[in-house]
């Protein structure tokens, strides 16, 4: 086990609500189509934030709630698959805001994986010259998804969230991860594609912003795979599916997660979910999860718990924590 | 493998799955009207029975009844 404690998480969320009614006033869908396929009744979306907006603001309750000052901080990761911008980094921008004048900054970019991909290179800092740094998700999806596409525009929301993580005495850690990619079928979930073109070229590609999916092959992948992962993680582990207390899987879509469930052989209270409330926030759904079942202390301290992740690239990670 | 026993092993994926009687279903039972599958009830049918035939089926839309997929799956089969 890597001993790594969990010092406290925090969240932020965009205070505007869009409700399927109010989607449903602006495309052909209703809350009932959208809420039994998706599990979704609302989400939230930013009217004057961005990125890195949403961000520091997890970061200065992170630091509220740990009672550390910004010099203490090592390093600032950010997950993220819709930055303010490609440089300066989302993280960047959360380190001058903190004023974490020691602290360096990245972001990674592994779509929904991002959180658990974030939590498997930060422990990794942590095992080897680090003592304490700040992982995030901070996503603002609203800004990739094309208002008049309904096949996309019901899935997505605003949010971030993330914890501070120090090495420990304590014998509680990091038990086990599994991170896997599948970069050729990398196709069934895009979006964000920049435009290519240059003084001297014609033009190579043309700006794509908007979320593409083809739900039957990334439904396919999630339900199928996802299990596969999970397999994996828990034999590194030395435990079974019973072993684990809770699992936060990524919170893309409910039915999604009760068919994994099912193939593990668990029962689905095992698995809270809160995308009814967000959306499919990306990188920022297992910290949300995460930050509101520690304050409701449905997670807590003696627990085993899964983070799962699984998405765009494709790619899909899990870490198993002892708390 | 013969008509019947594929028609069973589908007609028991989607017994389990939506929790139906045997005789609730038939080659015509029609999958959206009969027992109210939505799309992804279809995806996970659909995964079912590619994991238990072997086999690997396309996308669904022309998949509307039992016999529907039961003939797919024959395909696929002697493919």
């Amino acid at each position: 086990m890597e001993q790594i404690k969990i010092v406290a998480s925090a969240r932020q969320i965009p205070q505007r609500t869009v409700t399927n009614d109010e989607l449903s006033a602006m495309m052909d869908t209703d809350d009932q189509w959208i809420y039994s396929r998706t599990g979704i009744h609302e989400r939230h979306v930013v009217t004057t934030e961005n990125t890195s907006d949403l961000a520091l603001k997890v970061a200065q309750k992170l630091l509220e709630q740990s009672n550390y000052d910004a010099n203490d901080i090592d390093f600032i990761l950010v997950s993220t698959m819709s930055p303010d911008a490609t440089s300066p980094n989302t993280a960047a921008l959360v380190q001058a805001g903190l004023g974490a004048n020691q602290a360096f900054a990245m972001d990674l970019s592994a779509a929904c994986s991002g959180f658990v991909y974030g939590m498997s290179v930060a422990t990794s800092l942590l095992s080897s010259r680090y003592r304490r740094g700040i992982v995030i998700g901070a996503e603002v999806l609203s800004k990739l998804v094309d208002w008049t596409d309904r096949t996309t525009a019901v899935l997505f929301g605003d949010g971030a969230a993330g914890v501070l993580i120090e090495k420990t005495d304590d014998a509680v850690g990091l038990l086990a991860e599994d991170l896997r990619s599948f970069g050729d079928v990398n196709g069934y979930l895009v979006a964000g594609r920049f435009a290519n073109a240059n003084a001297f070229s014609g033009e190579i590609t043309t700006l794509d912003p908007f979320f593409h999916q083809n739900g039957r092959e990334v439904y396919n992948f999630a339900t199928r795979e996802v299990p596969n992962t999970l397999t994996r993680v828990l034999a590194k582990a030395e435990l079974t599916a019973d072993d684990v207390d809770v699992y936060l899987l990524h919170q893309a879509n409910a039915r999604i997660i009760m068919s994994i469930a099912k193939r593990l052989g668990q029962n689905i209270e095992k698995f809270p979910m809160n995308m009814n409330k967000y959306g499919n926030t990306s990188a920022a759904t297992v910290p949300i999860l995460l930050d509101e079942l520690r304050a409701d202390n449905v997670v807590h301290e003696g627990q085993t718990i899964a983070l799962v992740g699984f998405g765009g690239g494709l790619t899909i990670g899990a870490q198993i924590w002892k708390l | 493998m013969t008509d019947a026993e594929v028609f069973n092993k589908v007609k028991e994926i989607l017994v389990d799955q939506f929790d139906l009687e045997d005789d609730e279903v038939s080659l015509t039972t029609d999958l959206t009207n009969d027992i109210d599958a939505d799309s992804l009830d279809l995806f996970e049918v659909l995964n079912r029975v590619e994991d238990d035939f072997d086999i690997k089926l396309a996308v669904a839309e022309d998949i509307k009844t039992v016999q529907d997929l039961v003939d797919k799956v024959k395909a696929q089969l002697a493919a």
